[in-house]
């Protein structure tokens, strides 16, 4: 389970702080969608919620962040990696770089904790086949396309075992066959009990994988429930926030004052 | 280090074909050596030659005039034996780059104890070139679409590089962060050993060849200083 408890954080340098007081808590097999407009703060949460801010991006953080009830302040980020995994929105840039080979890059976690071999070759392995990206473990990470590289940086997250993934807008430079293969991929996950932090413009993948949705506006939580009534709430608008298709449609039924029986129809339809 | 060591010409001459050349066709690689060797040493190879053939001290025996420069056969030689050191020295490490994969070389270096960090940027280092020149590639196609023009005299070439090389070089800069924090959050900064999959082959016979030259350099070095090799010139 990870907490964050009043949590304000700002960049070194900068005039204001990125997030102002942002509690959030996110159980353990649950998946929270953070919305909101760019500059919002979503990529900053992720960084403190991953631990990355400001352990290595500097700046100074108030508040608490907690992993299982324990501070996750003074713990190293090598022993974090193990217990939050977390995915930016640039697939080539998570790629290590150094491996001939989807598989060596799955392992490259792994190896990096000095887990005995076996141990590496089966979590590999797992992480592989919970993507379903085993007929790339022979090919060259470089040579593949975004989506596969998303699911590939993923895939190396999956096999450190983490209790819960940080994503942070990891469909946003795919096009939109990559986005439908990531999107697959996180359902799967999701369904399967992951616990996700998912930070995401796309609401309509939000509505799709999320228990709850938190929105957040100029570093603040401006919105907060279960993601059927957060993305449905007309507040969304003015935050720059687009609803999802489905939200759009059925509006655009009521205003158009299509019968309530084609309305239904139309969101089992959009649904489907 | 040895062709250095030996000094001359005819050892340098020698280790260039029999330990250059004849292992680069063995492997096969022998045309790409040569011409990557004559590239890598031509720049080099030029100021060598004039500036020993026309300006050696002590020069005598003249072989020509250019007006006020002279050349002279101890200058010319002196240049063939320091292009011959040259030649074997740029030989030997294309032959090593030409047969080792980078991939195996810092996997055989971790297994020998080398730092993780060192291998990650020697290895990181190689596997950049390709996606920079890809890189390059896409903003070149970009820029001109918007109607740069890379194409016809060299000074023409050389304004258009100039907004080419600038998003190249931001661009990868601004990547680094990221790539860091990537690193980071996979456990790459932790101390100790790294866990590796697998190793290269490393045979008996490949260990006692290394060994036999090895040995070989070290004999071939002090018999040169004791002047037991008066023959090597």
């Amino acid at each position: 389970m990870l907490v964050l408890e009043s949590v304000s954080y700002r960049y070194a340098g900068a005039a204001r702080p990125s997030l102002r007081d942002v509690s959030l808590t996110l159980a353990d097999g649950e998946v929270v969608g953070l919305a909101g407009p760019s500059e919002a703060g979503k990529t900053t949460l992720c960084l403190v919620a991953s631990g990355l801010a400001p352990r290595t991006v500097g700046g100074t953080l108030t508040g608490r962040v907690l992993l299982d009830g324990e501070d996750a302040a003074p713990l190293p980020i090598h022993q974090l990696a193990g217990r939050i995994g977390i995915a930016f929105a640039s697939p080539a840039t998570q790629l290590s770089g150094v491996a001939d080979t989807v598989y060596e890059e799955v392992a490259f976690g792994p190896m990096n904790l000095g887990l005995p071999r076996d141990d590496v070759i089966q979590r590999t392995d797992e992480a592989l086949a919970a993507l379903r990206i085993d007929p790339l473990a022979p090919r060259n990470p470089a040579r593949l396309s975004g989506g596969q590289q998303q699911l590939v940086a993923i895939a190396g997250l999956l096999a450190l075992r983490p209790g819960l993934l940080v994503l942070d807008e990891p469909t946003a430079q795919l096009d939109p066959a990559g986005s439908r293969l990531v999107a697959d991929a996180l359902a799967r996950l999701a369904h399967g009990g992951a616990s996700i932090l998912i930070a995401e413009q796309k609401t309509d993948l939000l509505a799709e994988i999320c228990h709850r949705v938190v929105v957040i506006a100029v570093g603040a939580v401006a919105l907060e429930g279960p993601a059927a009534e957060v993305l449905a709430d007309r507040r969304l608008d003015q935050l720059g926030v687009a609803a999802p298709a489905g939200v759009r449609l059925r509006r655009a039924a009521q205003a158009a004052g299509l019968p309530h029986a084609e309305q239904e129809r139309l969101r089992q339809a959009v649904e489907a | 280090m040895v062709a250095v060591a030996i000094g001359g010409l005819v050892g340098p001459i020698i280790l260039l074909l029999g330990a250059v050349l004849v292992p680069a066709i063995g492997a096969g690689v022998a045309r790409p050596l040569v011409r990557a060797t004559l590239l890598l040493s031509l720049p080099i190879a030029i100021s060598v030659v004039l500036v020993n053939v026309f300006f050696f001290p002590g020069g005598q025996t003249v072989l020509f005039r250019i007006g006020p420069i002279t050349a002279t056969a101890e200058g010319l030689v002196f240049a063939l034996e320091i292009l011959a050191r040259i030649l074997a020295i740029s030989g030997a490490i294309t032959l090593f780059y030409l047969t080792t994969r980078p991939a195996e070389l810092v996997v055989d270096l971790e297994r020998r104890g080398v730092s993780a960090r060192l291998t990650f940027v020697a290895n990181a280092s190689v596997q950049t070139v390709p996606a920079m020149v890809e890189r390059a590639g896409q903003i070149t196609a970009a820029q001109r679409a918007r109607g740069l023009d890379t194409e016809g005299s060299v000074l023409r070439r050389l304004r258009g590089v100039l907004p080419i090389v600038g998003p190249a070089i931001l661009g990868s800069i601004g990547e680094i962060e990221e790539r860091t924090m990537a690193l980071e959050a996979r456990g790459f900064t932790r101390p100790g050993r790294r866990t590796l999959l697998w190793h290269p082959p490393d045979s008996g016979q490949q260990a006692a060849a290394r060994w036999l030259l090895l040995a070989g350099g070290v004999l071939i070095v002090v018999a040169r200083a004791a002047g037991w090799l008066p023959w090597l010139g």
